[in-house]
This record gives structure tokens, sequence and C-alpha cells, in this order.
């Protein structure tokens, strides 16, 4: 995929809610990280929930959120944060990202 | 909007830290799981498996145990699939209650 | 084992008192049964897969812990490489990839999986039945350092807690540190000090 993120890029979780098998959590939609590493492409597990073959298959990141970005009143340190896998098609260019 | 499965940062109690082990009921389950999807068969998916969990509804994810809702999801798609009928399984739980409730009185007796 | 007393091993688990948890388990039996009549699984198999289940345990990542602790190119092969590091050991991988994150001075690793209950089951074996719950899986995103004072540990405030939500094809397991005062200690020694929970990073290794 010739439109991949790179390692060091700001990106936004798309905050939409299908009703399908979503294994983007909900908590962290809407939510600005930065992407920590590329796994390779994968089957589309939106597709495979219904036995479809899950092609194309999708970009899969590591995506690194800091905890006060994802909870406002989190109480333990600034630097903790939360790594989670997601796909290409759930993220979004966040290009204010770097200057916050 | 959260289906029930989707809990990530809700409000809960304590952990209960203390390693239950597997039951020999709960194996079973994992194992019918682990084959139904090896490449022999390929007859449920990883995802299925988690969609037809994640459709349980809020009461019902909420009242059964993991590996019930395993059942709850093979049994559906098992269904779903037309490989069981409710037919066939309601016969089969009355086979097996008979003859539990036969083993036991021998067992008391 | 024979047909017989897999059955009777059964009975023995049955909670006759709850009705719908006893349900489900007359059901999982009765899945099981009719897979077998109709030829679609043998019991030979559903045994097969227990035993295999059953060989694997915390101690595979134990001993990959403690390799990495005494072999540095080795250390280097599983933080590059977590499913191929872990093939050395015997792990065999179906469809998700085994990521190794490391335990610093600076950072602690936590791992959870808040939509089910992914874990690094082709080396730890099974979860435990906390990692699989509606309390750890719910808080351990939103309040990780409550959640490991439950486990009895507690880390200094300058440590950065990483918690690693897997979501999808990727497995994780924590490398710990090793901890100071073992070095005398040869890789049998390390590896018993390696515990299921400070590979899952709810605990730390003691000496």
């Amino acid at each position: 995929m010739s439109d991949r993120y790179s390692p060091g890029d700001h990106v936004r979780v798309r905050a939409d809610s299908p009703p399908g098998h979503i294994r983007t959590p909900v908590y962290i939609r809407g939510k600005c990280g930065v992407v920590r590493r590329i796994f390779g492409d994968f089957p589309n597990p939106e597709g495979l929930a219904y036995g479809q073959p899950g092609l194309p298959e999708k970009t899969l990141y590591e995506v690194r959120f800091r905890q006060r970005d994802i909870w406002p009143d989190y109480d333990g340190e600034l630097r903790d944060t939360v790594d989670i896998d997601i796909y290409h098609h759930w993220l979004e260019p966040d290009d204010a990202g770097a200057t916050r | 909007m959260r289906a029930p499965h989707d809990i990530g940062g809700l409000p809960a109690g304590p952990v209960d830290t203390e390693p239950h082990a597997a039951t020999f009921w709960e194996k079973r389950i994992d194992a019918i799981n682990v084959l139904l999807g090896d490449d022999k068969r390929r007859i449920l998916s990883r995802d299925e498996r988690r969609l037809a969990i994640e459709s349980l509804g809020e009461e019902v994810y909420q009242t059964l145990g993991y590996y019930e809702r395993w059942t709850a999801a093979v049994t559906r798609l098992l269904l779903q699939k037309g490989i069981l009928s409710q037919d066939e399984i309601d016969a089969k739980i009355a086979e097996i209650r008979a003859r539990m409730g036969e083993a036991e009185e021998k067992t008391e007796a | 084992m024979t047909e017989r007393t897999s059955h009777d091993h059964a009975a023995d688990e049955f909670q006759k008192d709850e009705e719908i948890h006893g349900y489900y388990q007359f059901l999982g039996l009765a899945i099981e049964e009719l897979l077998v009549e109709k030829g679609i699984v043998t019991g030979d198999e559903i045994r097969a897969t227990i035993e295999r289940r059953d060989s694997i345990t915390p101690a595979i990542g134990a001993r990959i812990v403690a390799r990495a602790w005494t072999d540095p190119p080795y250390r280097q092969r599983l933080l590059t490489d977590g499913t191929a590091a872990a093939e050395e050991f015997g792990c065999e991988f179906d469809a998700t990839e085994l990521v190794v994150v490391e335990n610093t001075p600076e950072a602690h690793n936590v791992i959870v999986c808040t939509l089910c209950s992914c874990y690094p089951r082709m080396v730890l074996g099974l979860p435990p039945s906390w990692y699989k719950s509606r309390e750890y899986r719910a808080r351990a995103v939103r309040e990780p350092r409550a959640v490991l004072k439950e486990f009895g540990t507690e880390l200094a405030e300058n440590v950065e807690v990483r918690v690693h939500d897997s979501t999808a094809d990727m497995r994780y397991l924590v490398l710990p540190m090793r901890p100071d005062g073992t070095e005398a200690m040869d890789e049998d020694a390390l590896a018993a000090l390696v515990t299921r929970d400070c590979m899952i990073g709810v605990t730390v290794p003691k000496v």
C-alpha cells in the first residue's frame, strides 16, 4: 500500500460507529496519537467476521496515545501511554498534531 | 455507542487476582473452537466467533461466563451455517440430562 | 481416556443449582457429541487438542525470558521478531504474531485486550481468569497504576506505564527486567523467577 502512514506520523482515529464487527475500541475513536510501527497487511476482520475473505488486506499499525489525551482526568503520570493496534482505514491524518 | 464487549475504560470493581484454573469443560469448549477453525475444517473463524459473541446482547453477555459465551457463539454459528438444528440440540441435551441423571442415581446407590 | 470417563469427569463439574450455567454445560456437551456423531470432529481430535493446549504453559515463556536475559543476540532477535524467536523454543503460531515489549528502568509494559481476551496463548497457554474478567479489561487502560497495585505492584512515579491493548493480529509478551542480585544464576534458576503474571506485566520478577 503506497499511502501507508510512517512511524512518527500524527493520526486521528475515525469517530464513526458502524454496526459491524469493529476492532477499534470505542474509547479510542476520535482520539489523536502517533504511529509507532507498521506490522504489515492483514485480512480485514470487518469482512472475516461475516465469512468474507477480508480483502483487500489492511495495513496494521501500532499507534501510541497519551493517557491524558484519552482521559482528560487521568491521574497517573503525564508520560503514561496506551499502544493500540489499528487498521489503516480507521486512521486519518492529524496535521495539527505535531504542533500540539 | 458501545456494544456489550467494548468495555475499555468503563468503571468496574477490583480485579479478582486469584488465578482459577480452567475446568475440563472449559478446555473442551476451547478445543472444539480450535478444531472448527483449523485448516482441515475451516467451519468458523476467530472473527465470526467474536462477532457472534458481540451480538449476544447486553444481558446475555453479562450473565454468561467467558466459555459460556463461546458456547453460545459456536451454537449460533453452527445453526446459521446449517450444520446443526435446534431440534437436534434440544434432543441431545435431553439425552445427556437423562444419561447423567442415571449416572448420578448409580453413584448414590 | 475412554468416552465413559470423560463424561464422568464432566458430570463432576456440574453445578445443578444454577439453571442457566447448568444449561450451558449441557449445551457444550451436546454440541460436542453432535459434532462427533456427524463426523465433523472426533473424540481423539478433541483429546489431542486439549493435551496440546495443556502442554503450553508459562514455563515456556519463562525459558524465553531467561534466555533473553543471558544471551544478548537472542534478546535482540526476540525484540525484533518475537514470532521467530519463540519458534526457536517450539512455539507454534497460527494467524497471529508475537510482539515482545521490554521493561526498562524508564518504562513498564502491561498487556490487556479490552474487546475480548487476546492473549499470547502460543507462549503462555490459556489466559488466567482475571485476564478475561470485566474488571481487568475495563480498567487496565483507564487506571493501570491502580490495577497494578491490586496485584501488589507499585511503580515509581517517574516510570512510564505503557498499556498495550491487543485488538488485532498481534499478541504481546512483556520481557521483564532481570532482578538485581541474580548475577550468579544460570538460565534454569532465572527461568524459575519468571511468572506468568510478570510476562503480562501486572507483576515484576522477584528474587
